[in-house]
């Protein structure tokens, strides 16, 4: 393990009454990484933040800070600061006493304040809104001022429960800009909870995907995106074709009555696994030639690309592609071998990655500022 | 930690548990142990079995106090709505206003009824004047009645002017959008979504009318006893503890089955209108 | 709003006025006839303010309305706080309930009840003579209870439940979170409740006249033992001195409320600018 760690989590579970909300977890976080939890609401992100910031003690593992136990150190003596979901900004005070507030408790000279107050506010471009009163400020404003306070008390470490789950979408875009660029200026290692898997793939340094309260997958954004480990990953992360599939032998697959050859090795003689295939990474040719033959079913125009569902043997596929289709004429596919990925068998296997309905899915996504997560 | 902050709550609550449980709670078994005793401290059913006499009284208390909270929802309705239909600077004030006349001392608006209804009084002199000749308004049941209207009316204007207050003006547009007169907009959506509101006005006029005893004394000129002007007499003139806690028993009983009826109208537990 | 409905306003508002009418003009009367207008004279507020007993009165309905509305804030903001993390079992039903009881009770019975207690104390305990200034305090204090809890507990359910956490988390205490953050969030709800705690207690008659005794006499009391017999305008002159002390309140309050309503406008207009 590095010298650099900052954070360890060891063997971490946490239970409310008979419900396992943190089973095992393990993890190390390094000093000045961007590190994202990852899942979807339930999975017990929300949870382990709440376990580093000293909200909740773990039922039993430790939590080691820059090397030592932190179990049972109340959350204002831990070194690290949260931006909260809806910011849980002191309604009472106007916007400079709310950035003050860490400060004035550590008692440093007004003067001192005053400065860091000022500097703060102009990280977050919120010059001259001083003396505003936070209930008028907007999301994004009130947003802001959630960052300054967090950070003028130079915490080690940042967490943020999904901080800009209640922003529009154009603004949430700009904020994970801001804030990426905010963490690697000032060297603060930032975990940051989200469900939205497109702010955990553009943002992070290392990406902890978690479900059902156990770590799925942690590893970097191409990491995780092309080699996924499970088909709850898979699913996730990006869109994916996931099917039954057979090893025959090191580099060929079989799946969808056909034989692949494929980069992956290293599994038993004719072990079954789940096989991904990205819908972008599917070439779409004239019927009778390439690998797999089928039809049409359904065709969106996405803007850069279409989204086409072939049915082939009862299987939906959901393939991008730059050429529009015909709904029921009959394609033929071809998929290269670096475009498989072979994954071992799990419990997620076989629920998920058929697009014959795909409305599941997008119910998730959808609201984000709904859920109070655990 | 989690344990901790729990039990930091529980003692929070506790002053408050202790203070309910010995001024509250306890109270209420007194009233109960009163009424199935008697003077010396002997189980009886004595109390109990003179209630009988009191029965005209008790009629006429429920009467008048349904008359009462009736009359006030009469009044009431129109001008929440009224109220709750202005601008914000007008409804602030007319809250104010409606609440102003509450802060004054009870005794001294009912006693100033007694001198505008008297013969002697304000109307009958402008009567007399314009030679109407005098009419007899004091001592009748209906000045009973006014006086509690009167007393009570602000209890049931605040909580609809509440409710009305909060009402969606877009589900009024739906209604009538979708083709509802005023009338059908009125009885199918707005009374309907008030209904907390009426139900709560009307506990809140009906529960003190029938167990007052001052407005009946001073406008009904002690000639229309009512179950409150018994309670008292038995507590503060003939010291008969245990016929005046059973009274109280059966009244709370009483009132406690109206409520029990009225709450079929309302939902959500700790909800205060006012 | 409509003519008839300003008309109809009028009409309520003059039925809720007129005996307030009434008595500020008979307050003026020369004579001391509440039926009959003979001159104006300023007299009745004289005759009031040379009335001792009046006075002790007006003095001891102040301090029975400070310490009680003061008491039942503490207890009840403790109460509403716990009660507000209390999870939902039949402890926390039971105490909502019991909590309904002084508000649903009619006045009279509560009254009764609390004077069947200490009656009953007062005898085991010292005999008698127990009714004064402690049972009443202690009467007020338990009626004022319900609304400073009422008027806290939605306070408290506004407020961003990640409050003391982000307190905590820039470093108070658990404790110095609780009076930095949420006791500033609810503070309107808590003086509400006191306000009201207070108006309560000013006015309340019913209950008092039940859990007092001859020793420690309210205006309330006051007032009732004079309109048994016939009563004369310095009473009046003092229920409108009342009267106006509230109303200059109220006016004050609502312009204040108002300016703060008008001066948030602004402001949000600013920030979406």
């Amino acid at each position: 393990m590095d010298n650099n760690v900052i954070i360890d989590l060891r063997n971490i579970s946490v239970k409310f009454g008979e419900e396992q909300v943190l089973r095992n977890i393990n993890l190390y976080i390094r000093d000045k990484e961007f590190v994202t939890l990852l899942g979807p609401s339930g999975c017990g992100k929300t949870t382990t933040l709440r376990v580093i910031a000293g909200f909740l003690e773990p039922d039993e593992g430790d939590v080691v800070f820059d090397g030592k136990r932190v179990n049972g150190v109340p959350p204002h003596k831990r070194p690290v600061n949260t931006i909260f979901q809806r910011y849980a900004l002191f309604p009472h005070l106007n916007v400079y006493e709310n950035v003050a507030f860490g400060l004035r408790l550590r008692k440093l000279p007004e003067s001192h304040i005053k400065a860091k107050t000022a500097e703060m506010l102009e990280l977050v471009n919120l010059k001259g809104f001083n003396r505003r009163n936070v209930a008028s400020l907007s999301g994004g404003q009130q947003q802001r001022v959630a960052i300054a306070r967090a950070l003028a008390v130079e915490p080690r470490v940042l967490l943020l429960d999904e901080p800009l789950g209640a922003l529009d979408l154009k603004l949430r875009k700009d904020m994970q800009v801001e804030l990426k660029s905010m963490q690697q200026r000032l060297g603060i290692t930032f975990i940051y909870v989200t469900h939205d898997q497109e702010e955990a793939l553009s943002m992070s340094d290392t990406i902890v995907v978690m479900d059902e309260g156990e770590i799925q997958q942690i590893g970097t954004p191409q990491g995780i995106y092309n080699e996924p480990k499970n088909a709850f990953v898979a699913d996730f992360i990006g869109e994916s074709n996931i099917l039954d599939g057979t090893m025959r032998r090191d580099l060929f697959v079989d799946f969808s009555g056909k034989r692949f050859k494929c980069l992956d090795k290293g599994f038993e003689k004719n072990e079954p696994v789940d096989v991904v295939v990205r819908p972008e990474d599917v070439d779409v040719v004239a019927a009778g030639e390439g690998m797999l033959r089928g039809t049409v079913t359904s065709v969106t125009f996405k803007g850069v690309h279409y989204e086409i569902i072939v049915d082939i043997k009862g299987f939906k596929w959901m393939i991008q592609s730059t050429e529009n289709q015909n709904v029921g004429d009959e394609i033929g596919l071809d998929i290269e071998p670096d475009a498989i990925h072979i994954m071992k068998k799990s419990v997620y296997s076989g629920r998920f990655g058929d697009y014959s309905s795909f409305s599941e899915e997008f119910d998730e996504l959808s609201d984000p500022e709904e859920e109070e997560d655990i | 930690m989690k344990k901790r902050s729990a039990l930091a709550h529980k003692m929070a609550v506790s002053p408050y548990m202790l203070w309910s449980a010995l001024f509250i709670v306890a109270p209420m078994f007194f009233v109960v142990y009163y009424s199935f005793t008697s003077a010396d401290g002997g189980f009886t059913l004595g109390n109990m079995t003179q209630l009988g006499k009191y029965t005209d009284t008790f009629l006429r208390s429920i009467w008048f106090g349904f008359l009462a909270t009736f009359l006030c929802l009469l009044i009431a309705y129109p001008l929440a709505y009224a109220i709750a239909k202005s601008s914000a600077n007008v409804q602030r004030t007319m809250v104010a206003l409606v609440m102003l006349p509450m802060w004054m001392n009870f005794l001294i608006r009912t006693y100033s009824w007694m001198t505008i209804l008297q013969n002697t009084g304000v109307i009958n002199n402008i009567l007399d004047a314009l030679g109407f000749g005098r009419v007899k308004m004091l001592n009748t049941p209906g000045a009973v009645i006014l006086g509690m209207v009167y007393n009570f009316l602000p209890f049931m204007i605040l909580p609809l002017y509440s409710v009305l207050a909060k009402l969606d003006p877009s589900v009024v547009e739906a209604a009538q959008d979708l083709g509802g007169n005023s009338l059908t907009v009125l009885s199918k959506v707005i009374l309907p979504l008030s209904m907390p509101g009426i139900a709560s006005g009307l506990t809140m006029v009906f529960v003190p009318s029938v167990s007052t005893f001052y407005i009946s004394q001073k406008l009904g000129g002690g000639s229309f006893d009512l179950i409150g002007d018994v309670i008292e007499r038995q507590f503060q003139q003939s010291y008969n503890y245990n016929l005046g806690a059973a009274i109280s028993l059966v009244l709370m009983v009483l009132i406690l089955l109206c409520m029990a009826f009225l709450n079929r109208f309302t939902s959500g537990e700790e909800e205060m209108v006012v | 709003m409509s003519r008839l409905s300003k008309f109809y306003t009028f009409l309520v508002f003059l039925f809720l006025y007129a005996p307030i009418v009434v008595m500020i003009v008979f307050s003026f009367n020369a004579s001391d006839s509440t039926g009959l207008l003979e001159g104006f004279s300023v007299k009745w507020y004289r005759v009031l303010m040379g009335d001792r007993a009046i006075m002790q009165a007006l003095y001891n309905t102040l301090i029975l309305a400070v310490a009680s509305s003061v008491a039942a804030t503490v207890i009840g903001t403790l109460a509403a706080v716990g009660l507000d993390k209390w999870k939902k079992n039949w402890v926390r039903t039971g105490v909502m309930t019991v909590t309904n009881i002084p508000m649903m009770n009619p006045e009279i019975v509560t009254g009764v009840s609390m004077m069947l207690l200490f009656v009953f104390m007062g005898r085991l305990v010292a005999g008698s003579g127990t009714l004064g200034f402690g049972t009443i305090l202690i009467a007020h204090v338990t009626f004022n209870l319900p609304y400073v809890i009422l008027s806290v507990l939605p306070k408290l359910r506004q407020t961003d439940p990640h409050l003391t956490e982000a307190a905590q988390d820039l470093g108070c205490t658990p404790l110095k979170a609780f009076f930095k953050a949420v006791l500033p969030s609810i503070s309107t709800g808590i003086l509400t409740g006191m306000l009201m705690a207070f108006t309560l207690s000013l006015d309340d008659f019913i209950i008092s006249y039940f859990t007092t005794g001859p020793g420690f006499q309210t205006l309330p009391i006051a007032i009732f033992s004079m309109t048994k017999k016939r009563v004369k305008p310095d009473m009046y002159a003092l229920s409108t001195l009342i009267f106006f002390s509230i109303l200059v309140l109220l006016v004050l309050i609502n312009i204040s409320q108002a300016r703060g309503e008008n001066k948030r406008a602004r402001q949000y207009k600013k920030g979406e600018v």
